[in-house]
């Protein structure tokens, strides 16, 4: 039950988005399909959750037996690449036609903060094995979820009568805040 | 007067944050009061600014295609340099800005500005130019958090980061009046589209001028 409510919360209620303001530049830049929303949305669950589980096994093997908790942020920073890199390699070879569709995001992710956060916050909760494995699953999927909802909206909204100022970014964001005003509305069911 | 006036409205044309959304998620979340919006403010400016010089000074030997990497090296390394110096000496920032202070690695401007500008340019131009973009990051969050602070709890005060000592602190608007929505999340949109369309829509006004004047 509490790997439960870990998990909707961290999908819902502490949306990584909508309440951790994380990811604005992926939510900005790939929400204007939605195939393409999903693409950079399953590309980030996996991503996190594979660096999720190699910088803890990492902090608590290498960097604390060491004593070297202050180079938590290099390490971390270096694993994340590394694996986006190596995972545009593995694609590449066995699935092209994933690496087709998901090609031009996946040098993106590095940069997304939702990745560095996800594994910071694993470390700075004090997480056990399994509760790591829950949250760097349900956050990103939080993360897919908003982007999801959010690039059917803008689809919608390329048809709608627009002010000229609000034109592009600015009214995205004004859906942001309607969304964020639903998703906070569930604080408080756990 | 003429170049304050120039140097204001290319920094509201070409600002980071409201016009080219670079670094917006830092942005959105800590701009609940102006001590937040001033610390985060001043780490940037001081970790662009080294970054620049830093990345410009090695831009003949970084082999070109692990600059990425090398880059990031040098901005994860300034970052934890000032996160331990704020831990240090600033607890109030550690524990407002708390997770925002690492995830200053990931803000795109300081790789951006990296990428753009320091590995072309020298190291005095690339000092001035981190220098430039910093202040215009902080200048934006400064706008955000008074407009999100005042229209919240209807006071403006600043207080001493190092003695957590308070230094002004105004009342502008009675505390029946005030709108408490804008210190959350959906405040924050809000605020930010707000202030977004102004930009958009002082460049578009320009942009009619130029061809009005063609």
């Amino acid at each position: 039950m509490e790997l439960f409510s870990l998990f909707f919360g961290a999908v819902v209620i502490n949306n990584v988005v909508l309440t951790k303001f994380l990811g604005m530049c992926p939510l900005l830049g790939v929400s204007r399909k939605t195939s393409s929303a999903i693409g950079m949305g399953a590309a980030v669950v996996f991503v996190i959750f594979g660096s999720s589980v190699f910088t803890y096994t990492l902090y608590y093997q290498v960097l604390v037996p060491l004593d070297l908790q202050y180079m938590d942020l290099i390490t971390f920073i270096l694993v994340i690449a590394a694996f986006v890199q190596f995972v545009e390699l593995i694609l590449k070879k066995y699935s092209p036609v994933l690496y087709k569709a998901l090609g031009i995001y996946l040098p993106l992710i590095t940069t997304n903060c939702v990745v560095l956060y996800v594994t910071l916050f694993n470390i700075t909760e004090g997480f056990s094995f399994v509760e790591m494995i829950v949250y760097s699953l349900a956050a990103p999927i939080g993360f897919m979820l908003v982007l999801y909802i959010f690039s059917t909206i803008r689809e919608r909204l390329d048809l709608a009568d627009v002010p000229a100022a609000f034109k592009g970014n600015p009214i995205a964001l004004i859906v942001a805040a309607l969304m964020a005003a639903v998703f906070t509305s569930f604080v408080g069911l756990f | 007067m003429k170049s304050v006036l120039n140097y204001g409205m290319n920094l509201l044309k070409e600002n980071p944050v409201f016009g080219l959304y670079l670094g917006i998620c830092s942005t959105l979340a800590i701009t609940i009061n102006l001590n937040n919006a001033l610390g985060m403010g001043l780490s940037v400016i001081i970790i662009l600014t080294i970054s620049n010089v830093v990345i410009s000074a090695i831009r003949k030997i970084t082999p070109d295609e692990i600059r990425i990497p090398v880059y990031i090296v040098v901005i994860a390394t300034l970052v934890k340099a000032i996160e331990l110096l704020i831990k240090a000496y600033a607890p109030a920032i550690d524990q407002a800005l708390g997770i925002f202070i690492p995830l200053i690695v990931v803000n795109c401007i300081i790789l951006g500005r990296a990428e753009a500008f320091a590995s072309k340019n020298g190291v005095v131009a690339s000092a001035l130019d981190g220098l430039n973009m910093g202040v215009a990051y902080t200048l934006s969050l400064v706008a955000m958090s008074l407009v999100r602070q005042i229209l919240a709890t209807g006071i403006v005060d600043l207080s001493n980061p190092f003695t957590n000592t308070e230094i002004f602190s105004i009342t502008l608007i009675p505390s029946q009046y005030t709108i408490p929505i804008f210190s959350s999340a959906i405040g924050a949109f809000l605020t930010f589209a707000l202030l977004a369309a102004g930009v958009s829509a002082i460049k578009n006004a320009e942009e009619k001028k130029l061809k009005g004047a063609k």
